[in-house]
Order: C-alpha cells, then sequence, then structure tokens
C-alpha cells in the first residue's frame, strides 16, 4: 500500500480512537462536550514528554496519556457533572480552551510555536492494536450492566436516578472513559504527525469529533467507526472543494437534527445480530402495515 | 492613579460591546433553556453587513447600521425557523439544539470563508483615531461612541420588555413557557420576537466590534467570550448579562494592562470554570435545579 494511503488509514484510526470515547460519552450517555480536543492535547503531550524527553519506549507514554486525560477528565467531572443541562457542555469548552492557551503560554513545552522532533512510533500495526482493543472494549461496556446503567442515564435521568442508578457517578465514569481514549488517540497523533502544536487542538477539532459522532449515530459503535473512516477519507478525495467541507458539515449536523437525529447508525449496529434485529423490525413494521390497510 | 482609571474607560468600552453580544445568549437562553452557540455567527456577519453596506454600498454611517442591524435579525430568525423550530415542535430534548446549535455556527463561519475568503478587513475610518482628553484621562472618540450606544440599544431593551405587550410576554415565557401558552400568549411569536431582538443587538456589537478591531470570520472566538460573560452574569438574566459583561471586560483591560496580554484570553476561560465550580447559576441567574 503507497504510504500516502496508508497515512491516511492511521489518521483515521486515530480519529476512530477520540471518536469512540466520544461516542460513549455523547451517543450512549448523552452527555455533550466541546472540549475533547483538550484531552487529546493533554495525552500527546504528556506521550511527547514520555517518548522524546525522557526517552521511554511508546507504550509507557500511550499509558501515561491516557491515565493523565483520565485524571483531568475525574476532576472535571467531579466538579462540573453535578450541574445540569448546558452547563456541562459549557464546562467543557472552557476546559478544552483553557488547556489549549496555557499551552500556548507555557514556553517548557515549546508554547504557540509548538513542539517538533516527537519520535515517529505510531504505525498501521500499533494503530490497528489500539483500535481493536477498543472497539471490543467499548462494546462489551456498553452490552454490560453499566452500559445498560449509561443509556438508562441518557433515556431519563430523573427516571434512572429513582431506579437506583448513582447519576452523577456514572456520568463521571463515561467521562473518564472516553477521555482515556481522547488521551491515546492525542498520544498516537503526536507521534504520527512528530510535531504537536496547540493550534491543532482548538474548538474545531472538538466540534469536529462531535460531527463524527452525530453523522455516526448517536448510540452506535459502528456507528462512529463507519463515521470516522468516511469523515476522515471524504476530505481527501475531495481536496478541490475542501472549502467547502466544514460549510456542508454544518448544513448536514442541522439536517440530520431536524430530520433524522439518531443519524445514519443510531441504535443500530453492523454486528449479525444487530442486522438480524434491523430486518426483523422491518418485517414488524411491514406487517403491522400491512394489518391496518384494510 | 491615572492608569487605574484609564484602564476602567478601555474595559467598560468593551464590556459595553461584549453586553451587547451577550445579552442575545442570555434572552434566547431564558425562553428556551439552552445556549444558541449559533449567535456568535450572527455577530460575525453583522460585521460584514455593516462592512459591505460601507464600502460596497457607499451608504452613510447610521444607515449601515440599520442595514446590519435589520440583516442580522432576518438572519437569526431564519436561523431560528430552520434549526430549532422543527425540535421545538417536536419537543427534542435539549442535547439536539445544542448539537443543531453548533451546527449552524460552523455553517456560518465556514460559508463566510468559503465564499469572501479569511482574509481581515478594516472598517473605513469613521470617527478621527485622537483620543478626546478628558480630566487627564485619554478616551477614543469611538470608545465613547461605543459605550452610548450600547447603553442606548440595552436601555431599549429593557423598556421594551418592561413596558410593551410582546415584552410581558417574552417575561410571561421566560417564567414558565408552558403556563405562558396555556395563558393564551403565543410562544411562537415570543420565540421569533427573542430572536430578532437578540439579531438586532449583535449586528450593532458586529459593527461596532468590526471598527474596533478587524473583520474576519473567526470573530466567533470573541464572541465565546461575551457568551462566558452571559454565564459569569447568570445565563438567562438580563441585568446579570451586562453586569457580567462589564466585569469581565475590565478584568481583561486590567490583566491585559498590568500582567501581560498574554493571559487576556485565558481569564475568561478561568473565570467561566471558576463560575461554573462555585456558583454556576452566576451572579444574578436563575437557581439550575430543574423540577420535573
Amino acid at each position: 500500500m503507497d504510504s500516502y494511503i496508508q497515512g491516511i488509514f492511521m489518521l483515521a484510526g486515530i480519529n476512530l480512537m477520540a471518536v469512540l470515547g466520544l461516542s460513549l460519552l455523547t451517543g450512549f450517555t448523552g452527555l455533550f462536550s466541546f472540549g475533547h480536543a483538550g484531552f487529546m492535547a493533554i495525552g500527546a503531550y504528556t506521550a511527547a514528554i514520555m517518548t522524546s524527553m525522557l526517552k521511554l519506549p511508546f507504550i509507557v507514554g500511550i499509558v501515561a496519556a491516557g491515565f493523565t486525560a483520565a485524571i483531568f477528565a475525574y476532576l472535571i467531572g467531579r466538579m462540573t457533572l453535578k450541574l445540569k443541562g448546558d452547563y456541562f457542555c459549557i464546562a467543557t469548552l472552557g476546559f478544552g480552551e483553557a488547556i489549549r492557551l496555557i499551552l500556548d503560554n507555557f514556553q517548557g513545552l515549546g508554547g504557540s510555536r509548538g513542539w517538533p522532533g516527537v519520535p515517529a512510533h505510531t504505525s498501521m500495526l500499533n494503530i490497528f492494536i489500539a483500535v481493536v482493543i477498543g472497539v471490543l472494549f467499548l462494546s462489551n461496556l456498553v452490552r454490560s450492566r453499566h452500559g445498560r446503567n449509561l443509556i438508562a442515564v441518557r433515556e431519563e435521568e430523573l427516571a434512572a436516578q429513582i431506579a437506583g442508578i448513582n447519576v452523577v457517578r456514572y456520568k463521571t465514569l463515561a467521562l473518564v472513559v472516553s477521555a482515556i481514549y481522547a488521551g491515546v488517540a492525542g498520544a498516537f497523533l503526536a507521534h504520527y504527525m512528530t510535531f504537536i502544536q496547540p493550534k491543532m487542538f482548538s474548538l474545531i477539532k472538538s466540534t469536529e469529533l462531535t460531527i463524527i459522532v452525530i453523522f455516526g449515530g448517536l448510540g452506535s459503535i459502528s456507528g462512529s467507526v463507519l463515521g470516522a473512516v468516511v469523515l476522515t477519507f471524504l476530505p481527501e478525495l475531495l481536496r478541490a472543494v475542501d472549502k467547502w467541507r466544514l460549510v456542508a458539515y454544518g448544513a448536514a449536523v442541522i439536517l440530520i437534527m431536524i430530520s433524522r437525529p439518531r443519524g445514519l447508525m443510531g441504535g443500530m449496529e453492523l454486528t449479525p445480530n444487530g442486522i438480524k434485529k434491523i430486518i426483523a423490525e422491518r418485517k414488524a413494521k411491514k406487517a403491522a402495515a400491512q394489518r391496518s390497510e384494510p | 492613579m491615572t492608569q487605574f482609571f484609564q484602564q476602567v474607560v478601555n474595559g467598560l468600552s468593551i464590556g459595553s460591546v461584549y453586553a451587547l453580544m451577550a445579552v442575545g445568549y442570555s434572552l434566547v437562553y431564558s425562553i428556551m433553556n439552552f445556549s444558541n452557540f449559533a449567535h456568535g455567527g450572527v455577530i460575525m456577519l453583522g460585521a460584514y453587513f455593516g462592512f459591505y453596506a460601507m464600502t460596497l454600498l457607499k451608504l452613510p454611517f447610521l444607515a449601515s447600521f440599520a442595514v446590519a442591524a435589520l440583516g442580522t435579525a432576518l438572519l437569526a430568525v431564519a436561523i431560528e425557523r430552520i434549526a430549532y423550530r422543527p425540535l421545538r415542535m417536536r419537543k427534542a430534548p435539549f442535547l439536539y439544539f445544542i448539537i443543531s446549535a453548533m451546527g449552524a455556527s460552523i455553517f456560518l463561519e465556514n460559508i463566510v470563508i468559503a465564499t469572501i475568503g479569511p482574509t481581515f478587513r478594516t472598517y473605513p475610518e469613521v470617527f478621527a483615531r485622537t483620543p478626546l482628553s478628558l480630566w487627564g484621562l485619554s478616551i477614543g472618540r469611538l470608545d465613547l461612541i461605543m459605550f452610548g450606544v450600547s447603553a442606548l440599544c440595552l436601555s431599549g431593551l429593557v423598556a421594551f420588555i418592561e413596558l410593551t405587550r410582546t415584552g410581558k410576554a417574552i417575561r410571561a415565557a421566560s417564567y414558565n413557557i408552558k403556563a405562558a401558552a396555556l395563558m393564551g400568549v403565543n410562544t411562537d411569536r415570543v420565540v421569533t420576537t427573542v430572536f430578532a431582538l437578540g439579531g438586532l443587538l449583535a449586528g450593532v456589537a458586529g459593527v461596532f466590534f468590526g471598527m474596533k478591531y478587524t473583520v474576519y470570520p473567526q470573530i466567533g472566538v470573541i464572541t465565546l467570550k461575551s457568551f462566558i460573560a452571559a454565564v459569569f452574569g447568570g445565563l438567562g438574566s438580563l441585568p446579570g448579562a451586562v453586569l457580567g459583561s462589564v466585569i469581565l471586560g475590565t478584568l481583561e483591560t486590567f490583566v491585559a494592562g498590568y500582567l501581560s496580554s498574554q493571559f487576556r484570553d485565558l481569564i475568561a476561560f478561568v473565570i467561566l470554570i471558576g463560575v461554573l465550580v462555585f456558583k454556576p447559576s452566576g451572579i444574578m441567574g436563575k437557581p439550575t435545579e430543574d423540577k420535573a
């Protein structure tokens, strides 16, 4: 495979990693984040410190990236997840921008000019392994008791609380897990680009990740996978009309929300069982339509 | 001491423009309980409307102002019709409103980049750059007019809400939109009015902002700060939005003046996180606890 295509595949894998976490947070738990690029930035810089400054192996960098992002997520979650409605989303916005501005002004890590010379450790193989682990862990998590609790929180917070689910604890869990994914994605990104700059982790990066989740469908892991791959390749194919890309994204997001808010694959999975379920539902619908006709 | 008062004057002038933007966020929040992130795009387009009215159409200053304000009012109402009304009809969860608002904001910002281009544009000089000096302070002519017009606009808004029949409907809807509808308030019209009012002020703010600095598609980053001011003052409260804006504007100029201009942008986000942690309802906001 030529190195250009390989590069896009790796980028798709990195995006997917971050999107998987966000899928858990937005798609399954119903929390909206404007600051996941901040967690990616934390992951990227932590991993770069580990490998570039301390000369430790890449795996140490990845683990440290996930761990540091998790700590930040836990603290943010403890402080803000008790808030209702908009306020959590506003808090993530403040967090993401604050992280970027701090990195911008912190000369020890390159400041706004960026940090060159991060070793190029990301390869097709290690990103593939990470993505497979990520998908398996997430699909097991959402099917577990904890996953069902998260979905209950999304569907009806008050009812979930009355049913004995500790809403704040489960929201924190979702945030921490999603931050680990974002942190690991940041680590891979840093060692793929070999250059990191606070500008790479701006608000627009956070919103792009969320857009991918929405395109793929809220509450669908295979949708997120599909969304990440398609939306990483599409701009590469459509280089000529690149400036219209975000215009189309914006319009499409509104269109999805007003017409089909669950996105492409919302609530459905592309697994043998999932497909069977979709077909069964189609049949049931058709039968119901026939019954009501005469 | 002179420097201190100089900073206060500068802070008040930028704070008053933040206030014009912030009340737009707060007005919508008070009725619909979600943060209308598309408002930043509306402000940005207001700056462009004013710019083109002055340079292309060669309209005089006041007429350009009117064109910009009417343009953004129409735009804000159009956004509500397209992006929010279908959701409102369906009683969609608030998450969908925020996502839709985000889509609208991305759309507006990037359609400007794609059509007009990302270059910075400078307004033609309307007021002389030479500052007035009063009691030993130097006050920019533009700053003075910004402050005056903003204060006038905000008083007009308060008068409209407190004195007119429609204003009464807005107050009722912000108290409880369902009960207001049951009492015969046409809530669709209230929502349209609120977006139009926010849009009008956004146009004024956009023009001022363009005159004070420059016009470019990413003004949204600045409008984010006015949103923070609205949160700081308490989302949904108009006096809160004004107070938060003035405090934020003054703090920013103080930080830039006494510490370093690099920290100016950071202070807003530090305030934001501080407010959310210690008093999420802001200075004068409604309590955030929702009733089932």
